[in-house]
């Protein structure tokens, strides 16, 4: 049966948008699908992997496992959405200099599901990140860089007075 | 002209990844993010059941529906699909059923492919899916391996077995030993057991994913594989497609772990399909299909008798191998147990070794590589073997182990399985991480826990590992009937401005060679950093290549690096003589610069690139280019190895297993980028860390497979795994000069059994001998009960370790 | 990946949603999704409307009610789980909000949503039933309640009835009570394998009063009350309450799966309801001074 397809507004990675969608789209589909967003990927098909974690109105949520009609008149940051003015957001840079990702397919949902976790708790232990970050599989790294590279961006944000310096060897 | 300050050394330094800049960002370039204009999308109709005849298929409800463009099935592709390529025949004997991309007659196991959807869009294929009505016939469906082996009911009956082939390998006939039954009989103590290696999905996070272009003058196919290049060859091999009609991009790959080593039915009929509508063609898998119809790894039963007198030496070993091949035989299904035929010996000088296995088709999805691919098996066993052969003399695992691996002063060594080991120190490597583990107040740790009952027992797991990496040396596997070579290539191309862009015939997905190759070139060319561009992954620009597996990357593909990278300074040392008015022999060249030897005239690496692209005034007869490119063949594998230990906490009254502290101390010979060795050993760790604790893939008795998804197969995620510390020793490869040996697969490898052997050696003393994997509460606690109820105390050893 | 194609409606209020599901026999409520979409996905299910609740902002509310909190039921488990009405008097019902699933699910998931779906192996059911909560359900012919402990039918089957909506979940307050909730799954992501969800109310070092919920020892949430009965009058320190809980799993059918045997279950039920209520002790104790 063909559905009614229904107008949605809503803002992604501040840009807003208004599209007409069928109610059965899923939120990655919108973001991958109509807006070209495919930044935010998809690894599972139960809910389990989070590797489309997007904040809608600041919270981490799994894309795969919201429609795009729920999303209406919702602020949605994706991973494409998360630096500023050209600068990296703490998260971004953490993940490179501690060597946090490999193949990189996790990695989308991973920063922003951390960047949910940071913004409840600005300065988790290592075992609130491993427990924030308990939605998210990645089969690469072991986790163990990933827990570093969030503790060291909350340390990074906390201290903001760090210099820019400290990223020298960051990717350019 | 003078001689620069002394620039700082790439190699051993942890930079960060240069390829991280668009994955952080999100402007990755995964096959799936692919959308060419017109593009059609493919939806599979796979089979519900494990084995059954195709009686009917009636296409014409999904032909008519909205946006469908074209249905195909295994009928319609039969005369051009031809059979999945099976690489690797073991024997010449070897029995290979054929293999449709989409079944024609049969099905084998439950998520074989019989239609495909081409349609308009992805939801459009997927609704015409749900009107193919496909009419079976009832097969009986054998998944046991054991059942299988016994030929009571034969799944490919043409080829009037379920035994695809048997290999052996014997010291007494290799002249590497002796017999091992004689070794056997003349031992003191022989120690036999029965292991299960449980069928394992590799889950690498990105579904596969296929797209083909069929409408330029070639046909270009983008896919989610570890394997451009050997795709080509088989894809051209396969079809009949024109080899050089062929272009094979692999573009962002997300994960592999050898899953992605295979040329699948996916990819050929996603290629056959652009090529009939004319148009691009887009499949990407849902993770349900990826866990059905990707191939599987392990899955092996094996059969071990170890030889040993009682003051530990170990005299030989017997070892007898069921091999689940699946239903099919994939790209190298068959020779996954022959990589491990080599490794069983270990790190281990005992002198009698015989080895035989036998591979066996069952109604489940094919088996092929999975991270370690046959030696992560091997390992595995004679690691168990060893603790189970301390036990049984009440000796320490450390001292028996001692007692019998290859003393550094030893190398080169020739090992009973015929392998030459060029290096190690095991001594080194176990002291060190005896230290960091503080094994003896562990130890003392694990008394006091015992001697008061307390329900949290304690145990500690040894695994002393090695390896052979760096795959291949070519004539080693044309003796062993590989369809391939194992050399590697390379190319250096020297821009005008100094810059230099790397050519490199792996395929990175995920393992850092553009930052590694980058330090290695800008340690050889004295060329920044940041100036190295390394190229990969396309059949059209690295024309040459075998491809990323068996932690082969670096110790070949890195070594042809560096043999094109001196061809580079070779030609630029000419081009430096006649600029400096000199003799060619009489330069020297060192951190950028090339001068005269004895004297402070020199010029620079860009000098010379400007100079060579300007040709104005170069040699005589020189061709005006430095570009260089070189195919490495290693002469011999490389063997990193490591001790790895691990401190395990089991609750006895719910059977839940903790790791309570893990340290290994791997040495893989020189590190190029310690940053990312250290990521490839914890990434490793929590693959064979998963193999002890959580991952099995289970069949039930009709062929279903029961761990279809995340929710069932156990990949642990970050609250299941635990810091671990990783160390090294560094004892250089001499077979290579960069002295590299290859890190992809040891924490895999050294893992499974350290952590077993500690879950052992934390219940042991209440009767429990064996927990099979995933040593998941219930198994533990059911053995621990078992044990409680049989009420066989285990005797006090006299040694207490 | 693609469910089959709906008909999507966001009422306003609970009236147009019971209009919503009136005018359409096969339609669904929609609430936080995280059970229903995945459903739809692999196309278990396929209604031809979604009714979401999303809209309906009285759903959202948790508030008192005399002796009582009333927990929308488009609460989410994140919002439940940091409420403090419900960490002050139904801490349990935090805690177990807390251990659904993982951050994400649980900023979209909602307790609602959780007991309707009636998965045997929820969190959420158990502190309920450790509460003596009881559901409210609204439809065209006005709202009714109905205990938690008799909502639950059978696997992924309530007594919510066509065209109803399941509104409330309504907890009496257990100020002063001692409350635990102890979940044990084979991984962080798994289901629970069994959890205990304890509610103890002590008095001058006994127990006065033990409530047990169980998750996944059945079809249904259970309570256990051979060993509630046994815990009452234990004293709360020493051996005596583990002794008491171990009798959690007498009298159940637990399932068979990849977790386990029902023999397990019986047995890990015992040893979680000796922890959840010992620590549950611990807490009251302290309450109690």
């Amino acid at each position: 049966m063909a559905s009614r397809t229904q107008t949605i507004s809503l803002t992604v990675d501040g840009v807003r948008y208004t599209d007409d969608v069928e109610p059965r789209l899923l939120l990655v589909q919108y973001l991958r699908e109509v807006l070209g967003k495919t930044g935010t990927v998809v690894g599972c098909d139960t809910t389990n992997c989070g590797a489309c974690t997007v904040l809608v109105d600041g919270r981490g949520i799994k894309s795969c496992t919201m429609l795009a009609v729920e999303a209406d008149g919702h602020e949605v940051t994706t991973i494409e959405g998360l630096s500023a003015n050209g600068e990296l957001h703490p998260l971004q840079r953490a993940f490179n200099t501690c060597h946090a990702l490999q193949c990189g397919f996790c990695t989308p949902g991973m920063i922003m599901q951390s960047a949910s976790l940071l913004a409840d708790n600005p300065d988790p232990s290592e075992e609130e990140v491993r427990h924030g970050l308990e939605g998210n599989l990645c089969r690469c790294t072991g986790y163990q860089n990933i827990v570093a590279a969030v503790r060291q961006a909350a340390a990074e944000t906390a201290g903001h007075a760090s210099s820019p310096a400290s990223g020298s060897e960051a990717t350019q | 002209m003078t001689i620069m300050e002394e620039r700082q050394a790439e190699i051993g330094r942890p930079r960060p990844r240069k390829e991280d800049a668009r994955l952080i960002t999100g402007r990755s370039r995964y096959t799936d993010n692919i959308t060419l204009p017109g593009m059609l999308h493919l939806a599979m109709v796979r089979s519900p059941l494990a084995r059954a005849r195709i009686t009917g298929i009636d296409t014409s409800a999904a032909a008519s529906a909205p946006g469908v463009v074209q249905v195909l099935t295994g009928a319609d592709l039969a005369a051009e699909q031809g059979s999945m390529p099976n690489a690797w025949p073991i024997t010449p004997e070897q029995k290979t059923p054929p293999h449709p991309a989409v079944a024609v007659d049969t099905v084998n196991f439950a998520g074989e492919i019989v239609a495909v959807v081409i349609a308009r869009s992805a939801a459009a294929a997927r609704d015409a899916s749900e009107l193919i009505d496909v009419d079976y016939e009832d097969l009986p469906v054998v998944t046991d391996l054991a059942t299988a082996a016994r030929d009571e009911e034969v799944i490919h009956p043409d080829l009037g077995t379920n035994r695809s082939a048997t290999w052996v390998f014997d010291s007494a006939q290799a002249g590497t030993g002796g017999d091992v039954e004689e070794a056997l009989a003349n031992s003191e103590v022989v120690i036999e057991r029965t292991f299960t290696q449980q069928r394992l999905i590799p889950a690498f996070m990105e579904p596969r994913s296929t797209v083909v272009d069929p409408t330029g003058e070639q046909i270009t196919m983008w896919s989610a594989t570890q394997i451009p290049h050997v795709l080509r060859v088989m894809l051209a091999l396969t079809l009949g497609v024109p080899e050089s009609k062929l272009r094979v991009i692999a573009p962002d790959v997300g994960g592999g772990f050898g899953g992605k080593l295979q040329v699948t039915p996916e990819e050929v009929i996603t290629l056959l399909a652009a090529r009939r509508v004319g148009k691009p063609c887009k499949y990407t898998e849902t993770r349900s299909e990826t866990m059905m119809g990707a191939h599987h790894g392990r899955d092996q039963l094996q059969t071990l008798r170890l030889g040993a007198n009682r003051d530990g030496t170990v005299t030989g070993l017997d070892v007898r191998l069921l091999a689940d091949m699946g239903a099919y035989l994939g790209l190298i299904t068959s020779g996954i147990p022959i990589l491990g035929a080599f490794m069983y010996n270990g790190i281990y000088k005992f002198s009698a070794y015989r080895f035989e296995c036998t591979n066996v088709f069952t109604n489940k999805v094919w088996t092929d590589a999975y991270r370690g691919a046959g030696r992560p098996e091997a390992t595995f066993a004679i690691e168990r073997m060893m603790d189970e052969l301390a036990t049984e003399l009440g000796m320490d695992p450390i001292e028996v182990r001692r007692k019998n691996w290859i003393a550094h002063e030893e190398f080169p060594f020739t090992t009973v399985a015929s392998l030459e080991y060029d290096s190690g120190n095991y001594e080194a490597a176990t002291d060190k991480a005896l230290e960091l583990f503080d094994y003896e107040g562990l130890r003392a740790e694990q008394r006091r826990r015992r001697e008061s009952g307390d329900p949290v027992q304690l145990g500690i797991g040894v695994s002393t590992f090695t390896e052979m990496c760096g795959l291949a040396p070519s004539r080693v596997l044309g003796a062993l009937d590989y369809g391939a070579g194992g050399w590697e290539y390379a190319q250096v191309r020297v821009l005008p401005t100094g810059n230099v862009e790397v050519v490199t015939g792996v395929s990175p997905h995920g393992q850092g060679h553009v930052t590694a190759w980058s330090q290695i070139v800008a340690d050889r060319l004295g060329v920044p950093f940041e100036n190295v561009e390394v190229l990969y992954g396309d059949t059209q620009v690295a024309q040459r290549g075998m491809d990323t597996y068996g932690s082969r990357s670096l110790a070949v593909g890195g070594m042809a690096v560096v043999a094109a990278t001196d061809k580079v300074v070779e030609k630029a040392k000419q081009v430096a003589a006649h600029m400096l008015e000199a003799a060619t022999e009489d330069i020297e060249f060192s951190g950028g610069q090339f001068s005269v030897r004895g004297t402070d005239q020199g010029v620079s690496f860009n000098d010379v690139a400007l100079a060579t692209f300007a040709a104005h005034d170069l040699p005589d007869g020189f061709e005006p280019s430095l570009d260089s490119d070189a195919t490495f063949d290693p002469e011999n594998f490389s063997f990193p190895h490591g001790t790895h230990l691990a401190a395990m906490e089991v609750d006895t009254e719910t059977g839940q297993v903790r790791v309570h502290k893990y340290v290994c101390v791997d040495d893989v010979g020189h590190v190029i980028n310690p940053l990312i060795v250290d990521g490839q050993v914890h990434g490793g760790l929590a693959q064979g860390i998963a193999q002890a604790l959580f991952e099995e893939a289970i069949y039930d008795e009709s062929g279903t497979l029961l761990t279809g998804s995340f929710t069932e197969y156990l990949v642990p995620s970050a609250p299941d795994l635990p810091e671990f510390t990783v160390d090294r020793t560094y004892t250089p490869a001499t077979t290579n000069v960069l002295g590299v040996k290859g890190v992809g697969e040891a924490g895999t490898i050294a893992s499974t059994p350290a952590i077993v052997n500690g879950i052992l050696d934390a219940i042991r003393h209440l009767g429990v001998e064996d927990v099979p994997m995933p040593c998941s509460p219930s198994r533990v606690w059911n053995a621990i009960q078992q044990a409680r109820t049989s009420g066989q105390q285990a005797p006090e050893p006299e040694v207490a370790p | 990946m693609r469910p089959v194609a709906f008909d999507y409606i966001r009422p306003d209020s609970v009236e147009e949603a019971w209009q919503a599901l009136a005018d359409d026999d096969d339609a669904t409520v929609l609430g936080g999704g995280q059970s229903l979409i995945p459903v739809l996905r692999f196309r278990l299910a396929a209604p031809t409307t979604l009714v979401d609740l999303g809209a309906i902002e009285a759903l959202k509310q948790i508030r008192e009610d005399g002796e009582d909190l009333v927990i929308g039921a488009m609460a989410t488990h994140h919002a439940v789980a940091h409420d403090p009405l419900v960490r002050a008097h139904a801490s349990v019902l935090a805690q177990a909000a807390a251990s659904v699933a993982d951050p994400q699910i649980r900023y979209r998931g909602t307790v609602g949503g959780a007991l309707a779906h009636a998965d045997p192996a929820g969190d959420i059911a158990p502190a309920a039933l450790a509460l003596d909560a009881t559901v409210e359900i609204t439809g065209p012919d006005g709202t009714r309640t109905v205990p938690a402990r008799d909502f639950f039918e059978d696997y992924f089957t309530t007594d919510l009835q066509p065209g109803e909506l399941l509104s409330a979940l309504r907890v009496p307050k257990h100020t002063g009570w001692g409350m635990h909730y102890e979940k044990f799954s084979p991984a962080a992501q798994s289901w629970a394998i069994v959890a205990v969800a304890a509610a103890v109310r002590t008095e001058d070092g006994t127990v006065a009063e033990a409530r047990l919920g169980m998750a996944n020892m059945g079809a249904v949430p259970l309570r256990a009350p051979a060993a509630e009965q046994a815990l009452a009058g234990r004293p709360t320190h020493g051996p005596a309450t583990g002794e008491a809980a171990a009798r959690a799993g007498e009298d159940t059918d637990p399932p068979s799966d990849l977790g386990g045997t029902p023999e397990y279950r019986r047995h890990l039920a015992g040893v979680l309801a000796g922890r959840a209520v010992q620590t549950a002790c611990g807490a009251a104790g302290a309450v109690e001074g």
